[in-house]
């Protein structure tokens, strides 16, 4: 639980794909550092015999019968799209250059 | 119209609902008067993200034509509901109070909208919030705060704002909220309404943009008890889109609020929850609504819940955990804002350039907590204690549910504070959730209603109630036996004193 620089801040943000700028990266820098520091103490009380709780409720498998429903309308899923061609989402290129 | 004329917008619900029922006035005049509210006092409250005018109206017109025909109606038709903009509605903006969702139109209905729908509730819009909910003061809203009818330099709650100034400030009767730390109950307790967040499970989740998926709860928020629990009886019951929705009966809540009686019942006052870090006129409200319930002829007795002191901690690290794995939807590609495609740059690039500019720093802040606390090395330490202090928290309440039937304490620990006070200041904003996290981590169901003005500032003061899980209608038995108690010895309810604007 040691304090968090600037270059882990940085490292997170690429993680989180947030391209944060220099005086971002300060400002977190110092501000998770002290949430950090208070959340830690969680680790206090955690003792290995104790079960960890993921969900309020017990969650089981749910199933429902195979029957086919429709699906979004596609004109209404086109509209709120940031950019589509061809009847497709268009996303830019998804491999690097090198 | 007779007595309520030019008064609409200051009835509850059920007055509003009887008056249509008799036809003493119409749906579509009920609808006016609260459209002409907002018209008249928004720009100042700034509860609204979105109004639906026209719309609005012709709901409102379609349930006056339904109930001429002789249709059976609900106990709530022709009522207007500001919706909190977390939940979807086909056609209608759903930003979350986010620039990354400007604009965007769900081509679906939540399943709180389609059941709202069912029930000839008209929604007159949606209502502001903290960016993804995550926040405590509407301040975190990329477009801007709402402000506390009770006094507008100051914060309304958060993350549903929105929702609780515009029944402060008369622009509704009821409205939506969603809780996963606080954000119905605290926002409650500032604005002197009643705010409720049910059994997790207990309303579904569908179409509620997700903020932490084990902790979210949609709620209804209502100026009177009686109020929430009709809209509570609308929105809740077993949806099968839901895969963590319960399937089991809806508690009486109804029946349990009309019922409104705490003799016999035994009540705890939680040790942790109050004391040092409580504001002083917190405190004494907290205290004389204690004295009322024993009045009232319940027993009250203090029980410990000894790992309360956790919550906070735990709950801020699943928190950030779970949204940072949920927010990564929003990436650009689908739906909502794309930053920087100029054709050259890569899929990364432009998720990493949308995400900067579509996020608010509260959002980016919690996003990388969440990164951090789910990454390898840290994971144990972290997310892994955290769940464990879960399960403890889960035993404390289970431990104090078999000594008492319901636990109390204040809502919040401080009146509404000013604009900006603790906007860049995460720890002491994520301490006005110390008391109404609990429950969130522990699943089970809990209540705030109006406890009184603190003496040293003027502004309302929340009590929670807490219950087991399913035992929302205990929620109801209380809180309706408290605000009756306290409306008696006011000669009216507390909502009556917020200023008119």
């Amino acid at each position: 639980m040691t304090s968090i620089t600037r270059e882990e801040v940085e490292h997170l943000a690429r993680l989180a794909r947030l391209q944060l700028s220099e005086d971002e990266v300060a400002h977190y820098a110092d501000q998770l550092d002290v949430i950090l520091q208070s959340v830690a103490r969680v680790s206090e009380v955690a003792g290995e015999d104790i079960p960890p709780t993921s969900h309020p409720i017990p969650v089981v498998n749910v199933f429902r019968d195979d029957v086919a429903r429709p699906g979004l309308d596609r004109d209404a899923v086109q509209a709120g799209a940031p950019a589509w061609q061809d009847d497709r989402f268009r996303v830019p290129r998804i491999l690097d250059e090198e | 119209m007779s007595q309520m004329d030019g008064d609409l917008v200051r009835q509850d619900a059920v007055t509003l609902a009887a008056a249509m029922a008799a036809g003493e006035v119409s749906s579509e005049e009920v609808t006016r008067a609260h459209l002409d509210r907002i018209a008249a006092v928004d720009e100042r409250v700034h509860a609204f993200l979105h109004v639906l005018t026209d719309e609005a109206l012709e709901s409102a017109r379609a349930v006056d034509r339904k109930r001429a025909s002789g249709a059976p109606m609900g106990p709530l038709a022709g009522v207007p509901l500001a919706l909190k903009d977390v939940l979807t509605m086909t056609g209608v903006p759903t930003t979350c109070g986010s620039r990354v969702l400007e604009g965007w139109r769900p081509p679906y209905d939540s399943t709180v909208v389609e059941r709202l729908r069912g029930s000839d509730i008209v929604i007159l819009g949606k209502t502001n919030m903290d960016e993804f909910a995550m926040g405590s003061s509407t301040e975190h809203s990329a477009y801007g705060p709402t402000r506390n009818p009770w006094d507008l330099e100051r914060i309304p709650g958060g993350s549903g704002g929105g929702s609780s100034a515009a029944l402060a400030a008369f622009e509704a009767p009821l409205a939506i909220g969603t809780d996963t730390g606080g954000s119905i109950r605290q926002p409650a307790a500032v604005t002197g309404t009643v705010g409720v967040k049910p059994t997790y499970g207990g309303v579904s989740r569908y179409g509620l943009v997700a903020l932490a998926s084990s902790l979210d709860q949609p709620g209804p928020c209502a100026r009177t008890v009686l109020d929430a629990a009709l809209l509570h009886e609308v929105i809740a019951g077993h949806d099968p889109r839901d895969t963590t929705s319960i399937q089991a009966p809806v508690p009486d809540v109804v029946a349990a609020a009309r019922q409104a009686d705490v003799r016999g019942m035994r009540i705890g006052l939680v040790k942790e929850l109050g004391g040092d870090g409580y504001q002083s006129g917190v405190s004494q409200r907290f205290a004389e609504s204690v004295e009322i319930l024993t009045g009232l002829g319940a027993e009250v007795v203090e029980v410990s819940c000894p790992n309360f002191e956790y919550a906070l901690a735990a709950y801020y690290l699943i928190l950030p955990s779970e949204a940072s794995s949920n927010l990564a939807r929003f990436d650009g590609m689908r739906f909502g804002l794309r930053e920087g495609d100029d054709g050259s740059r890569s899929v990364e690039e432009v998720m990493a350039l949308t995400r900067e500019a579509g996020f608010g720093p509260e959002v980016k802040r919690r996003i990388m907590l969440g990164t951090y606390a789910l990454s390898s090395g840290y994971y144990d330490a972290y997310y892994g204690s955290a769940q464990k202090v879960r399960t403890l928290i889960t035993r404390d309440f289970a431990a104090a549910f078999e000594q008492v039937d319901v636990l109390i304490s204040p809502t919040a620990p401080t009146t509404a504070f000013r604009i900006g006070e603790k906007v860049d200041d995460p720890i002491s904003m994520y301490l006005n959730d110390i008391a109404t996290i609990p429950v969130n981590l522990a699943g089970n169901a809990a209540m705030s209603l109006p406890a009184g003005l603190a003496p040293e500032d003027g502004l309302p003061v929340g009590l929670q109630i807490m219950a087991p899980p399913m035992k929302d209608d205990r929620l109801y038995l209380v809180g309706g036996a408290l605000e009756a108690a306290l409306a008696d010895r006011w000669g009216h309810l507390l909502i009556e004193e917020a200023p008119q604007l």
